[in-house]
């Protein structure tokens, strides 16, 4: 977990229209209506990209940060918004390295929730080993 | 049948430690509702009109005695004595308490079952033919496959918040037995040059507007079904609607994109997420099916059958269906007893039926969507043994796919977005119809019934469906008819105006007696339907 504000000196996010228009910002914010891949040829610029959760409930940022990371985007990936301590496993799982909760988050239980799981079923952008590889090797 | 090795147990065990925290967050107050009603519902754990209920998955509907009886047991201690199967193929209870939920799942766990995913805007507990493995139609049995994706779709990290529910079903027969059209992703295992692949229809649904999915691509080589599942499925978590919940399901966006385009769509992302290694190597699938070997069936049993009791003739006719392996049968038991809740079972009756497939059907159960139970591989030896365990214990109704085989969801009995009942209807019906002669007079005819329009009950896809509508705030009833959710799917067309309760029974008499005026030799009531069209019906009914 990073903190969730500003660290200093780090630049403020633009948003994706004014990012792709200008500017040779470094950090842009995703809104979930937005296509990732808008992003992939400026990959290789960018540091920061902060993906918008305005409500948990709406899962298009795990696309978004799935598609950034299958990209080859190595930079930081925040999840920003109602990131509840429920969903940051999933969302670790998809690429999101920070956090950025609106509501701060209880570290016991950060802790606790991305640790619970020993594997993984599937293959994801974490490039946790999917079960199906632990058993045949 | 699917053993858990060492990591299907510890990700069951883990989800089972999740949610008992989550719970203890809960009622320590720490989450809200709000926050806490997702997990809940990914959870199986709905709140109800009285009380919780849990939902538990029962994958391709497929159980040994030892779940079943777990099944009984969880009745017993936690519930009210009875569970109730459900068309997922699934059970509820319908009166669990919070606090015991945890309890109620780690006992599940030690019998490897679980609640994971029977609820909440993920991928549902996948279903599939009752009759896997065992009837003499299918090219394969489909549940390895449906295992498979079973494990891909569990705790999916990137479709877990999809825009609604998404339910799968996966079957390798030409005769669908699982409403396989009609549902967000319907498989069907077929053959190409020798090989087995996966046809994959999508975008099927039934709710306010049911859809017949379209097939968005014939073949896809098993290697390759998860990878084009994933993209089916990213494409829909992209796109799909999240303005308005009665337009976002998949079946909305693919009607809105047109199939072609979705098709396209999907190409385009699989082409990319192919590439991405996620789908596992041929030896797991061959792992996985190893587990579903067919049971050493003794071919050279007696195929003769003593049908000197006549009771147990009729029920031998219309409840036993032919199995794959000469001197075996498939035995269909009826949850439906005239005058019952379809679908409910009591604890001794679950353990009965347990009990039934230990001694006599290699351990095997199924649940159907019809809310039934099957024992898929029994002696016809053994059948008439097993008969007389059923008729002793209320379970040897012998009305499979009659009129009185219905379909009912919970309705205003229990279920909070309820119009009216569904439960009483169903009662009425059977008992007007429970002249068992008069059943077999009319032949297969398949009744369901919704409380509501989100279509529980698959009223849609009924011979004759019915649903529960709010007419100023009286319970009121629409009759459709010529549904169907067979091979031969169909969607129902309304009547006209609605009943109350006890006009909708006399509203299907007349319908059922049109029907034996109309009919010629053969005809099904859905084929007489179809062939002389809604006029001379509703004029029946109407006048
Ligand atoms: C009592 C609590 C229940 C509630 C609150 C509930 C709620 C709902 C809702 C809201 C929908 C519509 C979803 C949509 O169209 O997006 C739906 C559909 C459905 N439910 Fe239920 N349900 C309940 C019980 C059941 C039971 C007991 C069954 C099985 C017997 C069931 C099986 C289904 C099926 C098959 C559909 C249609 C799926 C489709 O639209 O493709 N539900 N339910
Ligand atoms: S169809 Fe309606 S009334 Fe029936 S269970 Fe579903 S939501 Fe409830």
């Amino acid at each position: 977990m990073t903190d969730t504000a500003l660290q200093s000196g780090e630049e403020p996010c633009v948003t994706l229209d004014a990012f792709l228009s200008q500017s040779n910002a470094t950090a842009v914010r995703l809104e979930p209506d937005e296509d990732a891949r808008a992003l992939i040829p400026h990959l290789d610029r960018l540091a920061l990209i902060e993906v918008a959760f305005p409500k948990f409930r709406d899962g298009r940022g795990y696309s978004s940060a799935r598609i950034l990371r299958e990209a080859g985007y190595t930079g930081e990936l925040r999840a920003q918004g109602d990131v509840l301590v429920d969903q940051i496993a999933y969302m670790k799982r998809c690429g999101f390295d920070t956090f950025a909760p609106e509501k701060a988050l209880n570290p016991a239980d950060v802790e606790a929730a991305l640790s619970r799981w020993p594997e993984h079923y599937q293959g994801a952008a974490d490039g946790a080993v999917p079960i199906w590889k632990l058993r045949h090797g | 049948m699917y053993k858990y090795d060492e990591y299907d147990h510890a990700m069951v065990e883990a989800r089972v430690a999740e949610f008992s925290d989550q719970v203890r967050r809960r009622l320590a107050g720490e989450i809200t509702e709000d926050q806490f009603k997702p997990l809940r519902l990914m959870n199986g754990l709905y709140l109800q009109l009285h009380a919780y209920m849990l939902r538990v998955a029962v994958p391709y509907g497929t159980l040994d005695s030892r779940q079943m009886r777990m099944l009984a047991h969880i009745a017993r201690k936690y519930d009210r004595d009875y569970g109730h199967f459900t068309t997922r193929q699934n059970i509820q209870y319908n009166w669990i308490k919070l606090e015991d939920a945890p309890a109620i799942l780690e006992e599940l766990a030690s019998v490897e079952m679980h609640a994971i995913q029977t609820s909440g805007n993920c991928i549902r507990n996948i279903s599939s033919d009752q009759w896997a493995g065992a009837a003499a139609d299918e090219i394969t049995d489909p549940r390895p496959w449906a295992e498979l994706l079973r494990q891909w779709s569990s705790f999916h990290p990137e479709f877990s918040y999809l825009p609604r529910k998404f339910k799968i079903a996966v079957i390798a027969a030409d005769e669908d037995r699982a409403a396989m059209r009609l549902h967000d992703i319907g498989i069907q295992i077929v053959e190409k040059d020798g090989v087995h692949g996966a046809a994959f229809y999508v975008g099927g649904g039934m709710g306010r507007t049911p859809m017949i999915a379209p097939l968005i691509k014939d073949f896809v080589p098993l290697e390759d079904m998860l990878s084009y599942a994933e993209a089916c499925l990213r494409v829909y978590n992209r796109y799909g609607r999240r303005d308005n919940i009665y337009k976002a399901r998949i079946k909305i966006l693919i009607h809105e994109l047109g199939a072609d385009e979705y098709r396209r769509q999907v190409e385009e992302e699989w082409a990319h997420v192919k590439s991405l290694g996620i789908d596992p190597p041929n030896a797991e699938f061959d792992r996985i099916a190893a587990q579903f070997a067919p049971p050493a069936l003794d071919a050279s049993a007696p195929d003769e059958i003593d049908r000197s009791d006549p009771d147990f003739a009729v029920w031998l006719d219309q409840n036993v269906a032919a199995h794959k392996v000469p001197g075996h049968a498939i035995v269909n038991i009826s949850l439906k007893p005239v005058g019952g809740i379809p679908g409910d079972a009591s604890s001794a009756q679950i353990d009965l039926m347990a009990d039934l497939a230990e001694k006599y059907s290699h351990d095997e159960l199924r649940v159907t969507h019809a809310q039934n139970i099957v024992l898929p591989h029994v002696r016809k030896a053994d059948l008439y043994t097993i008969w007389q365990a059923l008729d002793a214990a209320g379970l040897a109704t012998p009305n499979l796919d009659l009129i009185s085989d219905i379909i009912a969801c919970p309705g205003l009995d229990y279920c909070s977005l309820a119009n009216a009942r569904s439960i009483p209807v169903a009662q009425k019906i059977a008992t007007r119809f429970s002249d068992l002669d008069r059943q077999k007079e009319l032949g297969e005819l398949k009744l369901k019934i919704s409380g509501c329009i989100n279509a529980c009950g698959h009223h849609h896809a009924g011979h004759i469906g019915i649903l529960g509508v709010d007419r100023k705030g009286t319970e009121n009833y629409q009759l459709l008819l010529g549904g169907s959710g067979a091979e031969d799917v169909s969607l129902g067309t309304i009547t006209g105006p609605g009943f109350d309760e006890d006009g909708i029974v006399d509203a299907i008499e007349r319908v059922t007696d049109k029907y034996l005026a109309e009919r010629t030799e053969g005809e099904r009531f859905v084929d007489t339907f179809r062939r002389v069209g809604m006029a001379p019906f509703k004029e029946a009914i109407y006048g």
